[in-house]
């Protein structure tokens, strides 16, 4: 059974039909992308899946969950975690405490033995730490673990947004444009970067993308989207090669 | 760098607290060689109230990042219950532990207003919140105002029209006289308990900030998206953060209310105005930074007393000070300066040096 499944997901705003009868099936341990002309629903199908829109039609299931409908951290709790395409980090918290606020939910202690620092606070900070620290080696963060976020380069806020979101243990990761305003030497750094979460953390990953050197470096099945339909989906190389996508990107 | 990063928090709240500590030793040393005027003696028990009203404030405009121009009203809620409660038990209990009963039920009530005000509030933002805060101070300062409780041997009595209509039998009391607010309460505040206090107070918010929760409060701040798309229960916290403040300010209120004689809801004491001095206190001393609000709060309290002598210059200084004080803050070619000139960075260039 397909880890995601989506089934004739549609929103509208007002008149406006933004996603129209959204169908895609995701595999455990996919690459997959979502591309399309600016303007397409791409972000609009993300904040469906996260729950930030309530979807007019449709079912959503993950992992055999259905989840349409729910609240944002509820569908967080049940495995999908994403990032934003405008980056959104907590800026005034080192990158350390961003990728603990990832772990909140996974590590627990009471508000009292936080403020009187009874054992469990210590414990339980200790083993976060850790954790948190492990996420950022990954990602090549952890020399700058307790500088702001606001004080990264722009390629490092990226890749601690990956890391937060990977903080969550989600069994579903989102990318909404990863390697928007990277030079092409950071994208290549990236891909890189995405296929070693895949593999370390046997992680399922949905991507939304306008570089086309990394859709086709990386994913391994597309679905395009126009005007919120479906156009097409298949693999990577067919989907690239068929003429209404080149179409639909370049115009008649 | 983990662990240097751990203690650098662990020293800066230090800091803080020897801070307080050894005000206090100072002024008690001041004190026993009788060197402190009357005036100065009578501002310490406020000093205390001030800096605790404003490290709570800081706890939701710093930390939660919300706007509350209403936190006097908790202030006032907790003076007049504790006070309330002093009175009715006045002969009852020993001072102490009467006194210990009336701080938890001043916290206690202002923390129930705090969350009945948070449910609904906390879903506003920015000015729309501070508006309706705004306003909860003033009503809670306007239905003190017109709230008679008596006590006989049938119980208690309320009514909002004035004492007579309490209609007490012969040998009950007036508690709460109206406007004429409640007086004879137990003068219980000492500066030593104040200062405890205060040390309290220091203790919960900074620990509070350097927790999971805290965290999490300030992931709310920071971006209320990406907080709500990691699992953070944005409502919970906001309203924990919101619940805290507003029981701290309960606190204050009980210390400022044992100690008057009189207790009256006046614009000055719980109006709009106290509301505004406190987030002075707290944008002064650095938006987010406890120490600071601590050290404006003390600052800004002693300042037009020390200058009562300048008379009329009394307030164009204080002004002054405020706006010098806003440029060192915020400015940035002030930053910048700090942070050229700054002892640290004077002291690690001398060793430099010196291991040269």
């Amino acid at each position: 059974m397909a880890l995601l499944e989506v089934q004739n997901l549609s929103i509208s705003f007002g008149g406006l039909r933004a996603v129209d009868n959204f169908n895609i099936q995701i595999e455990k341990g996919q690459l997959y992308g979502l591309i399309g002309p600016n303007g397409a629903g791409k972000t609009t199908v993300f904040n469906l899946l996260t729950g930030v829109y309530k979807p007019t039609e449709g079912i959503i299931t993950l992992d055999g969950e259905n989840i349409t409908g729910k609240k944002t951290i509820d569908i967080n709790k049940a495995g999908i975690a994403r990032t934003f395409q405008n980056i959104r980090l907590f800026k005034e918290l080192s990158v350390l405490d961003n990728v603990k606020v990832g772990l909140h939910n996974n590590y627990h202690y009471g508000t009292i033995s936080g403020i009187l620092r009874l054992p469990s606070y210590s414990k339980t900070e200790k083993i976060m730490d850790e954790k948190a620290m492990e996420l950022l080696k990954v990602f090549d963060l952890d020399k700058e673990a307790s500088t702001l976020a606001a004080n990264l380069p722009y390629g490092k806020q990226r890749k601690l947004e990956i890391a937060r979101a990977l903080a969550t243990n989600p069994k579903l990761l989102l990318l909404d444009e990863p390697a928007a305003g990277m030079n092409p030497n950071e994208t290549l750094e990236l891909m890189e970067t995405i296929h070693f979460v895949r593999d370390h953390f046997n992680m399922t990953i949905l991507l939304i993308e306008h570089d086309m050197k990394l859709v086709s470096g990386i994913c391994e099945e597309l679905t395009v989207l126009n005007f919120g339909k479906v156009l097409t989906h298949g693999k990577t190389s067919d989907v690239l090669n068929d003429p209404q996508v080149i179409t639909a990107y370049l115009g008649e | 760098m983990k662990m240097k990063e751990l203690n650098k928090t662990t020293k800066s709240n230090l800091i803080t607290y020897a801070l307080v500590i050894i005000t206090y030793i100072i002024v008690q040393i001041i004190l026993e060689s009788g060197h402190m005027s009357s005036l100065m003696e009578g501002l310490l028990v406020p000093l205390c109230t001030y800096v605790i009203l404003a490290v709570s404030l800081n706890l939701t405009v710093g930390i939660l990042g919300e706007l509350s121009l209403g936190h006097a009203g908790f202030m006032c809620v907790g003076a007049f219950s504790s006070a309330f409660f002093s009175k009715c038990t006045a002969e009852l209990l020993p001072s102490g532990l009467r006194f210990f009963l009336a701080i938890l039920i001043g916290a206690a009530v202002a923390a129930l207003f705090g969350m009945l005000v948070g449910i609904p509030v906390l879903r506003l933002k920015g000015d729309y919140l501070a508006i309706v805060t705004l306003a909860f101070g003033e009503i809670i300062k306007n239905l003190v105002n017109v709230l008679y409780i008596g006590i006989d041997e049938n119980g208690m009595h309320f009514s909002t029209k004035d004492s007579i209509s309490l209609g007490l039998q012969p040998g009950g009391k007036t508690i709460i006289n109206g406007a004429q607010g409640i007086s004879g309460t137990p003068n219980d505040s000492t500066f030593t308990i104040g200062i405890i206090l205060v040390l309290i107070t220091l203790f919960i918010v900074l620990n509070l900030v350097h927790s999971r929760d805290g965290r999490a409060i300030m992931a709310i701040r920071d971006n209320r998206i990406a907080a709500e798309s990691v699992g953070i229960n944005i409502t919970k916290y906001k309203l924990m953060a919101f619940t805290i403040s507003a029981a701290l300010a309960g606190v204050a209120g009980v210390l400022y209310a044992h100690n008057l004689s009189t207790l009256t809801a006046l614009p000055k004491n719980f109006g709009y105005n106290m509301s505004i001095t406190i987030l002075v206190f707290v944008v002064l001393g650095g938006i987010g930074n406890i120490r600071g609000s601590v050290i404006a709060a003390v600052v800004l309290t002693l300042l037009p007393e020390l200058l009562r002598e300048l008379n009329d210059y009394r307030m164009l200084i204080y002004a002054i000070v405020l706006i010098a004080m806003m440029l060192f803050n915020s400015s940035p070619k002030a930053i910048a300066f700090r942070e050229k000139y700054s002892l640290k960075k004077l002291f690690a260039k001398k060793s430099a040096k010196e291991g040269k």
